[in-house]
């Protein structure tokens, strides 16, 4: 098969539009007269809300609305985004009567401008009766601790351990076989407990809505979103609305990363929008996103793995506490991805896992870039280095001996779905062997490791292999339509949600691939549910993946339509005709332009309209491999990390668009750095982060980068659409481990707890000089 | 109070109340390229050229323009006719959600204004008030560097 478009670096479809800053996000094109709207926030961890008025707000000129918990329909929801029925609790409301973390929303206003919207939040008056606050994962567990969901309302929408008055937001205990028996069958047994903390995903551009009422009295939302088809149904079941009532309307989006799957801001624009009869906006300040929105779920990662004289592992048990904070937004699925996107890199004989989600009154964890794949890719790579160091061989050589191949399964697939079952799987495309080799080329592994140097900077290597998945599977469904033009191009509208990624530039490869034009016959359109066909939207890897599959086969629907039309005019049968450079061509060099089967179907001859919409739903969630090298220099006497070179080997099978493949490589791998190194939320006594912008919460700039080496590692994906898979979100997984791994290198002490900040370096060489 | 300064090479009298910031002044008249991505002066979104040197426009005044020249994305090129650097952004695949390019794009104009060559350090100096998550500035740097090969071309 000799591609024409896709595998390309194709100039990405909205590239220019963006770089000419034209009114594509949500606060660049509002309608006249929109009113600003803000939300009161708590300065209690835990509170009941014994009193509120809104009154004297709600009578300062200029504002036409001041909403508390009296004004909103009580109807618990989960923000996080997902497909229904929702593996989350239905734990949220729009405004409720009980606060539950610093920044929890008390009451929300609509004002002609920013400045009297403030000055009505200074005039609600709120009564607060404190409660005393879990600020950990231990104080959640404890007993007789505080109820953080006390309110009868709370419930899991799906059949899985649920228990909100222990303090418990999801629980699963699950093996392949008899565990003990494994690991104890092992020559030796390691126990190691490893930590990650809280960070954000800080999209430059902020959760920002818009809402109005249209000439219908329907309820559009404009918004910076990833999930439209999700925010039309969860924000009408938060209002009381029907789907119908609702239209959702995704401009650009700058950036999401998770955060912007949750559906924060849209219930409260609309019921904004409904009390107000105006136009509202809402754009979140710099410390409510990083803040207020959603976090990474910090966890506690118990591994406890059996293994023999030569390496091979003979059973791991893996347990998770996972701290969602005070809302379950993806408590229980990123706590089970903790398993099912890091267990399988290796042949592991039995495999168990128990995981622990708990509420506490901390800010609340959503879904975010690596999905659990980040929090215990650390614990795995790590420990995967301690065994090898343990028996005295090469880490990389140890990863190399272990890894699944091509071929093979996991127990811990079918063992861990998200929210049910999971799928067995079959490992049917994987680059890892050759991500391993030609990655460890590129940071001259054996030439460089074991060499810290003697002066105060110690330099070192480390390294980390890596797997995700692409799409849920048996859960997530994409749509794509496209409908043909009388000049030969094709609008193709997608439900997929282009937040950055460049998913409408990738979908039009594959539409134009099938086509057989240049993706300059693509007129693409993401999203709005008036106009586009479903999709479950941007998350779990899922887009390039299914979106693309769902493309692929529309594209072969009006293809052969096209055939029809074109066989009439040339005489021929329509099996006869394949498509290419823009034409159908027929038997013995006879063709017909695209541009004039176009017309002819519009125009001239039994007309009608050449398109289709076609659907995909995924089987399976095939993985992308990774793996990633680092070196770094600690300063001992400044405890400062810097990353020198990094070097991020993947295997996202064929990639699409390279270009942009890469760039989702280099963002996640910046990310990740940021996350290991600078990223973290200092905490009051109170549970109150004190920490809210991005002069004290360090995301990486461009000096603070080091050389970066993205190579790409193709495999052919069979069940992906032109052989892909997935490629976001795995690579944001491999910092923080390699990091580690390479700071073991070069000064000898083990860090099983993020982030490695210069305190922490110094404290480590502290402990390790008194012995 | 009223404010005349130079916008985009025209001469503009902007009437506005005396606290306003540049930034929202240049929004409210529809020059909506200029991103709003802080208010704190730590994000670069708001990145314009105020006589040359880049600033953040969220920090400034709009009477701070008084008297001065002020330059925008708006002002470097169109989807139809884009600037150099417009289209080395989008060639070198650094444009990813695009949010924080209209930022860069000054700061780099800013910087090839003054150093038509620059070594890479020099680039990252120029961008580093310049946050971006999605890219990691591996291709914003190329692009930069690919924007200055061909604007050297052109002199």
């Amino acid at each position: 098969m000799s591609l024409k478009v896709v595998g390309t670096s194709v100039r990405k479809v909205d590239g220019l539009a963006l770089a000419a800053g034209g009114p594509l996000f949500v606060a660049d094109e509002i309608p006249r007269h929109t009113l600003v709207g803000r939300a009161l926030r708590s300065p209690h961890a835990h509170a009941e809300i014994v009193s509120i008025d809104v009154s004297a707000a709600r009578a300062l000129p200029g504002v036409y609305a001041a909403l508390s918990h009296h004004d909103v329909p009580r109807v618990a929801i989960t923000t996080a985004g997902q497909g229904a029925p929702e593996p989350s609790p239905y734990d949220t409301f729009i405004l409720d009567k009980k606060v539950r973390y610093v920044g929890d929303p008390v009451a929300l206003v609509a004002a002609e401008t920013a400045e009297i919207a403030a000055a009505a939040l200074k005039l609600i008056k709120v009564e607060y009766r404190p409660l005393p606050a879990i600020l950990s994962i231990d104080a959640a567990l404890a007993e007789g601790a505080p109820v953080i969901h006390d309110e009868p309302e709370a419930e899991m929408p799906i059949p899985v351990h649920y228990e909100p008055e222990k303090n418990i937001c999801a629980f699963v205990d699950v093996a392949s076989g008899d565990i003990e028996a494994a690991i104890n069958a092992g020559d030796h047994v390691i126990d190691g407990t490893y930590e990650v903390h809280y960070a954000q995903h800080a999209p430059i551009e902020p959760h920002t809505c818009a809402g109005w009422l249209d000439q219908y009295g329907r309820l559009v939302l404009r918004t910076s979103t990833q999930v439209p088809f999700h925010a039309r149904r969860i924000t009408a079941r938060a209002l009381g609305l029907n789907v119908r009532q609702i239209r959702v309307i995704k401009p650009r989006v700058g950036g999401g990363f998770g955060t912007k799957q949750e559906v924060l801001l849209e219930p409260w624009v609309g019921a904004l929008v409904l009390a107000a009869k105006r136009p509202v906006m809402i754009e979140l300040d710099r410390e409510e996103e990083l803040v207020f929105s959603r976090t990474r779920h910090p966890q506690r990662v118990r591994m406890r793995t059996g293994y023999l004289a030569d390496g091979a592992l003979t059973g791991t048990y893996m347990e998770v506490h996972s701290n969602t904070g005070a809302y379950g937004s993806h408590g229980l699925t990123v706590m089970t991805n903790c398993g099912s996107k890091t267990l399988p890199l290796y042949r592991r004989g039995e495999v168990a896992f128990r995981g622990t989600t708990v509420y506490t009154n901390m800010p609340v964890a959503g879904a975010y870039r690596g999905y659990g794949g980040t929090q215990a890719s650390f614990a795995q790579e790590c420990q995967m280095d301690e065994i090898a160091q343990h028996l005295g061989v090469d880490p990389l050589a140890l990863r190399q001996k272990l890894h699944i191949r091509q071929g093979e399964g996991s127990p811990a697939f079918a063992m861990l779905g998200e929210g049910k079952e999971g799928v067995e799987q079959i490992v049917q495309s994987c680059g890892l062997a050759e991500c391993l080799k030609q990655g460890a080329e590129a940071i001259d592994w054996y030439g460089k490791r074991g060499k810290p140097g003697d002066g105060p900077i110690k330099r070192g290597i480390g390294m980390a292999a890596l797997m995700q998945g692409s799409s849920i599977p048996e859960i997530d469904m994409a749509s794509v339509t496209l409908k043909m033009n009388e000049d030969g191009s094709f609008n193709l509208m997608a439900g997929a949600t282009d937040l950055g990624t460049g998913s409408d530039t990738v979908l039009a490869q594959i539409a134009a691939e099938v086509l057989g034009v240049s993706v300059n016959e693509m007129i693409v359109h993401s999203s709005d549910t008036d106009l586009t066909p479903f999709d479950v939207g941007a998350y779990a890897s899922s887009t390039t993946y299914l979106s693309g599959e769902a493309a692929r086969r529309c594209a072969l629907k009006v293809a052969a339509q096209i055939a029809e039309v074109a066989a009439v005019e040339l005489g021929c049968d329509a099996k006869a005709i394949h498509l290419e450079g823009g034409y159908a061509v027929g038997p013995e060099g006879r063709q017909i332009s695209l541009a004039r089967v176009g017309a002819i179907s519009l125009y001239e001859r039994n007309q009608h309209q050449i398109g289709a919409t076609d659907s995909a739903i995924s089987h399976s969630s095939p993985p992308p491999f990774a793996a990633h090298f680092v070196e770094v220099e600690v300063d001992t006497e400044t405890g400062l990390v810097k990353v020198k070179k990094y070097v991020a080997a993947v295997d996202c099978g064929r990639a699409i668009h390279p270009a942009l493949a890469e760039g989702q490589v280099e963002g996640s791998v910046a990310n990740g750095i940021g996350y290991a190194l600078t990223e973290r939320f200092i905490f009051n006594e109170w549970g109150k982060v004190q920490n809210g912008n991005f002069g004290d919460y360090r995301i990486p700039s461009a000096e603070d980068m080091p050389e970066l080496v993205t190579i790409l590692v193709p495999t052919v994906e069979p069940t992906g659409p032109y052989g892909a898979k997935s490629v976001s979100e795995i690579n944001i997984n491999g910092a923080c481990p390699a990091i580690a791994n390479a700071i073991y290198d070069a000064i000898g002490v083990r860090l099983r707890q993020t982030p490695f900040t210069p305190e922490v370096i110094l404290d480590a060489l502290d402990a390790k000089a008194r012995g | 109070m009223i404010v005349e300064f130079t916008l985009n090479g025209e001469a503009v009298r902007w009437e506005m109340p005396p606290d306003t910031k540049l930034l929202d002044a240049l929004r409210v008249q529809g020059l909506i390229g200029t991103k709003q991505g802080c208010r704190e002066a730590t994000c670069g979104a708001c990145t314009v050229l105020l006589n040359g040197r880049a600033v953040f426009s969220c920090a400034l005044l709009l009477a701070q323009a008084q008297g001065g020249t002020v330059e925008t994305v708006e002002g470097l090129g169109s989807v139809s006719d884009p600037h150099p650097l417009q289209r080395a952004l989008v060639d070198a695949s650094a444009v990813q959600c695009g949010f924080c390019i209209p930022g860069v794009l000054m700061s780099a104009k800013g910087l090839l204004d003054q150093d038509p060559n620059p070594s890479e350090g020099a680039i990252r100096r120029a961008l580093n008030g310049n946050l971006c998550r999605c890219t990691g500035y591996v291709k914003i740097i190329e692009g930069v560097t690919l924007a200055a090969e061909e604007m050297r071309r052109r002199v």
